[in-house]
């Protein structure tokens, strides 16, 4: 089991002291929550991608790469990669090459956005959404896959003879989750490709994730891939921490009533029952959090939303140290207890390389050069036909 | 044949002259119901009641147990009586709220019989010029008679002696017996499960 926690880099002005950090700040205490998240013992971190005010991370693979540098264990994902408006060729290069750069600790989680406007702004139409997501990814699928593409579609240009570089790490591609809330299409696609599930539900209700859950698993093992239980899912959470859980309520209240998103709506009270929130002691916060498997099953990954609403770096440091010492080692032990042998861990890089037999060097390599314009499907012929 | 027939009350007060007409307005569906030989439920969402977490809802996204149980009670009856006050020429903010809140397309071909109240006649077009266009938005089936009751139609039985409208008793009752026939027409509603609504990959990649 996987605990970690993702930030979607918003930019929000601290509510109990009027002040926003610059990008510059909320940029490196990106990287300072990533690194102190793997000194507590976390062993994921994920990064959203926005291309809109008031987030920052409209580039997530720098910062991932950034993060890689000054890390050692720490899986690295995102939360999410919009499937729909970047080009899946940019994607399988961008993330190859991170993941070459991180030694193959990295996956990514696809969604679709929560902003409307990225569709046009990159060109897009959003109502194709789902389109999109089934086309771009089949597309990445096959570039991870397939050393040379021929490809057509609806909604990018031809490809005829692309290699995407670099390669996958010992020709093994990224995990890839699809994250989803409310549409049973991305449930499907998950599952027939055999990939991992997020549900996000920290808007939701545990009722609505369950079934969700249920479907993925499902059609999991309708396709082939094991039996449902052996399905990948990963959740959503967002918590707020204090030994003392009145003191928790006192302190993440001025933040939670003024939030982007959920502020000024629902009060906390409200909020905690009906969605994942929990404020309070840690105790509490395992009590919550051990209990979502009765609705799910034994999942693989458990993410924490922990450093938005304008949360002081140093509060959300100190979320941490007490995520690290005090929640998540409990949390391990419990969410052992009586889950069957046959439930697999969420993937990594090295038991994807098991799993496929071993590594192999997978690089490509052009005949010629540019000149001679000898192509990667022709280096690969048995006889090269030069000019 | 038991249908099931979700009433949806928009006024603030209590007693509210809004809840008093929807709830003659259900009686005559079970009446009329009665008449034909089938059975009618009735299941009053009374929108004040919740109007604090309607809000709410609005706002963050997240459905409370009472909004889901609402929105759920009204998309799948297999009719809907909708009564509201009118304000400012148009339904309250809260009846809009509330229908704000249900999903695109869950009342399409649902039968829905409009009621409006309001402190004097002037309004009595606002069933057609405010309400239609919504319940037309929705997609819904909207009963050809919607019944507006002005607080003065409270005091009144047979006709009026100056002018020729039909009295609300007689209204009240045409608006039921069109619901049933509607009704009847449709049959129960079959709702869509919503965790069921996706192609499979097979046939979507074409490989199935």
């Amino acid at each position: 089991m996987q605990f970690g926690v993702f930030s979607v880099s918003d930019l929000t002005v601290d509510p109990t002291t009027g002040r926003a950090p610059s990008e510059a700040e909320r940029i490196k205490a990106i990287v300072t929550i990533a690194t102190k998240a793997e000194e507590v013992g976390l062993d994921v971190f994920a990064l959203g991608e926005h291309h809109n005010p008031p987030f920052v991370s409209s580039s997530p693979t720098t910062t991932l790469a950034h993060i890689a540098a000054r890390t050692t264990r720490l899986q690295l994902s995102t939360a999410t990669t919009l499937i729909t408006t970047n080009d899946p060729v940019r994607i399988a290069e961008d993330y190859a090459m991170l993941q070459h750069l991180a030694d193959g600790r990295v996956d990514l989680m696809l969604g679709r956005g929560n902003t409307g406007p990225v569709y046009p702004w990159f060109g897009q139409d959003i109502r194709n959404g789902i389109e999109l997501a089934v086309e771009n990814y089949a597309l990445l699928h096959r570039l991870w896959r397939e050393d040379v593409v021929d490809w057509q579609g609806r909604f990018r240009t031809p490809l005829q003879s692309f290699t995407s570089t670099p390669r996958p790490l010992d020709g093994v591609p990224p995990f890839v989750w699809h994250g989803s809330i409310r549409s049973p299409q991305i449930a499907e696609q998950a599952a027939y490709y055999g990939d991992g599930f997020f549900h996000n539900n920290i808007f939701w209700n545990i009722e609505h994730t369950a079934r969700m859950v249920e479907l993925y698993r499902e059609r999991f093992e309708h396709y082939g891939h094991g039996r449902a239980d052996q399905a990948i899912v990963g959740l959503g959470g967002q918590v707020y921490m204090h030994k003392d859980s009145q003191q928790a309520v006192r302190e993440f209240r001025p933040f939670f009533d003024v939030a982007p998103v959920y502020g000024h709506g629902p009060s906390l009270e409200e909020f905690t029952e009906a969605t994942p929130l929990t404020v309070g002691s840690p105790q509490q916060v395992i009590d919550r959090y051990a209990s979502m498997r009765e609705h799910v099953g034994d999942y693989q990954r458990q993410l924490f939303l922990i450093d938005h609403a304008g949360l002081p770096l140093k509060t959300v440091l100190d979320q941490l140290d007490i995520l690290g010492e005090d929640v998540v080692p409990v949390l391990r032990k419990e969410m052992a207890i009586g889950r069957p042998a046959h439930v697999p861990d969420a993937p990594t890089h090295a038991s994807l390389v098991a799993a496929a037999g071993g590594g192999r060097d997978a690089t490509v390599y052009a005949e010629g050069d540019d000149v001679t314009g000898a192509s990667p499907e022709a280096s690969r012929a048995e006889e090269v036909v030069t000019p | 044949m038991t249908f099931r027939v979700a009433v949806v009350t928009a006024g603030l007060r209590e007693p509210s002259s809004t809840r008093m007409l929807a709830d003659r307005l259900a009686e005559a569906t079970v009446s009329a119901g009665a008449a034909r030989g089938e059975q009618v439920e009735i299941e009053v969402v009374d929108l004040r009641t919740i109007a604090g977490a309607l809000t709410s809802a609005l706002m963050s996204g997240v459905q409370s147990p009472e909004v889901s149980a609402a929105t759920t009670a009204v998309t799948t009856a297999d009719a809907v009586i909708a009564v509201t006050p009118i304000f400012s020429g148009s339904y309250n903010g809260l009846f809009k709220t509330f229908f704000d809140l249900v999903d695109d397309g869950a009342l399409a071909g649902t039968p829905v019989l409009l009621g409006a109240t309001a402190g004097t006649p002037r309004h009595s077009l606002a069933i057609d010029h405010a309400l239609r266009p919504l319940f037309a938005y929705l997609r819904a089936l909207v009963v050809p008679t919607g019944v507006f009751a002005a607080t003065d139609d409270f005091g009144q039985v047979g006709s009026r002696p100056a002018d020729d409208v039909a009295p609300l008793d007689q209204r009240v009752e045409r608006a039921g017996a069109e619901l049933v026939d509607i009704l009847l027409a449709r049959g129960r509603k079959q709702v869509k499960d919503e965790f069921a609504d996706f192609t499979s990959f097979d046939e979507l990649l074409g490989q199935g």
